[in-house]
């Protein structure tokens, strides 16, 4: 029940941060990581999970 | 107040009263509006003068265009509007410090990417740094490019900081048109594609800009031509958004490089040619009053005119703390004033010459200039070219042309050669302060004359006199 990000893939540009209502996601070395026990794949908040639907690149924030 | 800087251009605008030509002078008819006398964005006469820097505080996105690859990153490669930096708030006010300490001709600081400046993530920190550089530096213009999803609910916000100026880009008012371009927008929680994605876009685009018109702000429309796709389109956009009261419509070739990894790049997407480019622009430009300087400046560009200085304030380069010395400013401002009074009076002149020189056919000229208004470049620094049509009722400012579109690094002097021979298409002769014995020799095989006999004057005087094929008055002030 949680998002990772590919990190080879992330840009860096941090739209996922901004979007997650839960607050986890952070900036760690240039790339975002996504903090499996604070995310809910966005349950009960939104249809679909944030951070995928924002992200830039395609395949990037996917489920662990 | 209102003379323009070319008279001439006037005398041509009276000949031909229902079809407004676009001229060099174009921009001065409203040169007294404060708002854009010492914008170089918006007056190609200011452009001259004054320098713009973008800083890249912006990197998140909420749409995906087809011409765009959010994964390039590539500090050798000057593509127009992609940057290699990603600044934090603090980082971009040190940067915009730094420049101002340096650069005393930086009038404007705009936000122009990478992503989008308004999009969720990126508007917190648009509006930060603009809200740090107003304090700082209270004589600096702001302004902001967006692609006006995220435009319409941030206008009050915009205002209240004093914004003046934004550059809103749109490709398309069709959903048709515009689903070949937008692959996806991020929306109220969702990513939609498609044709629902292109109509929620636009909607949203023309809503943001009707909002900034009633504002008060002044309103450039960027749209990017995309052959095959927008090209016949472009003139319905032209429309709607002169409809709307824009200040502006400026059409942008697309850069495509399979290379670049881009959707239309890989799919072998031809860029616009000068000519189609041209025609366009002709089709739209029948009664507005077109940008034709605009370079395409990278989201992170710094300088005058084709200059990127970019590359002398990285992070690593910028000092902790700037001394802005604002006398200096205040100095230069006062310097630009006089040579720009001078400049008229060189036009005056201009016009003294052309007239003598009555019922000829037009020319296209090319000029090397790296600012104040003067024929002032050495053909072999120069990475654009100012193209004019002369005639003997005027001049008219036909565009520049960059030799350096796609790279900068990478090309032997051959190639670079071929580079500007493209760039210099059609025109008879390209004026310089100064050229070499050996692309003299080139130029000539070309067809293109290369004239070093109006150095330092002014590019008004200088084509005027070529044109009329006088010798220079005995006064050149240098
Ligand atoms: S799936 Fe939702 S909760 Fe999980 S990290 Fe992504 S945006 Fe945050
Ligand atoms: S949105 Fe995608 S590319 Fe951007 S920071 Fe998040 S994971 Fe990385």
């Amino acid at each position: 029940m949680a998002y990772k990000i590919i990190a080879s893939m992330c840009t860096g540009c941090g739209a996922c941060e901004f979007e997650c209502p839960n607050k986890a996601i952070k900036e760690s070395d240039g790339v975002f990581i996504i903090k499996a026990d604070k995310c809910t794949e966005c349950e009960g908040a939104f249809d679909t999970p944030q951070c995928a639907a924002v992200c830039p690149v395609d395949d990037t924030c996917v489920p662990a | 107040m209102s003379r323009p800087v070319v008279t001439l251009a006037s005398i041509k605008r009276l000949s031909e009263p229902e079809r407004p030509k676009i001229k060099a002078s174009s921009s001065c008819a409203s040169a007294s509006d404060p708002r854009i006398a010492d914008h170089p964005c918006y007056s190609e006469e200011a452009h001259h003068y004054f320098a713009r820097m973008h800083v890249a505080v912006a990197p998140a996105c909420n749409i995906q265009c087809n011409y765009c690859n959010r994964k390039f990153d590539c500090a050798n490669e000057s593509r127009p509007g992609v940057v290699s930096e990603k600044l934090t708030v603090e980082e971009g006010l040190q940067k915009v410090l730094a420049v101002a300490a340096k650069v005393p001709q930086m009038s404007v600081v705009g936000i122009a990417g990478p992503g989008d400046s308004l999009a969720g993530a990126s508007a917190p920190k648009t509006f930060a740094l603009f809200k740090a550089v107003r304090a700082a530096l209270p004589d600096v213009k702001l302004c902001l490019s967006t692609n006006g999803l995220a435009l319409a609910e941030h206008v009050p916000q915009l205002q209240e900081l004093g914004i003046d100026h934004i550059t809103v880009t749109l490709n398309a008012v069709d959903a048709e048109v515009g689903e070949k371009i937008y692959p996806w927008i991020f929306w109220q929680g969702r990513r939609l594609t498609g044709r629902e994605a292109a109509q929620t876009l636009l909607e949203r685009q023309l809503l943001g800009i009707e909002k900034a018109v009633q504002a008060g702000m002044l309103v450039k429309i960027n749209s990017v031509l995309i052959p095959g796709i927008n090209d016949d389109h472009l003139p319905l956009v032209h429309k709607a958004v002169q409809e709307r009261g824009v200040f502006l419509h400026n059409i942008m070739p697309l850069i495509s490089n399979p290379e670049h990894g881009t959707v239309f790049g890989l799919a072998g997407q031809p860029a616009p040619t000068n000519a189609q480019l041209e025609s366009v622009q002709e089709a739209c430009g029948i009664d507005a009053k077109l940008m034709r300087h605009c370079r395409q400046c990278r989201a992170d560009a710094v300088g005058m005119l084709g200059e990127d200085r970019g590359q002398e304030f990285t992070s690593d380069k910028l000092p902790a703390q700037a001394q802005i010395n604002h006398e200096a400013r205040h100095l230069y401002r006062s310097v630009v004033a006089e040579e720009r009074a001078d400049r008229k009076a060189a036009a005056l002149r201009a016009d003294a010459a052309l007239a003598l020189a009555a019922h000829s056919p037009k020319r296209r000229v090319a000029v090397c200039t790296k600012g104040g208004g003067r024929i002032n470049e050495h053909f072999g620094h120069a990475r654009e070219f100012r193209l004019y049509d002369v005639d003997a009722t005027g001049l008219s400012f036909v565009g520049v042309r960059r030799a350096d579109n796609y790279c900068q690094g990478g090309w032997g002097e051959d190639d670079n050669m071929e580079a500007i021979l493209k760039a210099l298409e059609g025109c008879e002769a390209v004026l310089v302060s100064k050229i070499g014995r050996c692309p003299k020799d080139e130029l000539a095989k070309a067809g293109i004359d290369a004239v070093d006999g109006y150095a330092l004057s002014y590019i008004e005087e200088g084509l005027s006199n070529w044109y009329a094929g006088l010798a220079l008055p005995a006064r050149i002030s240098a």
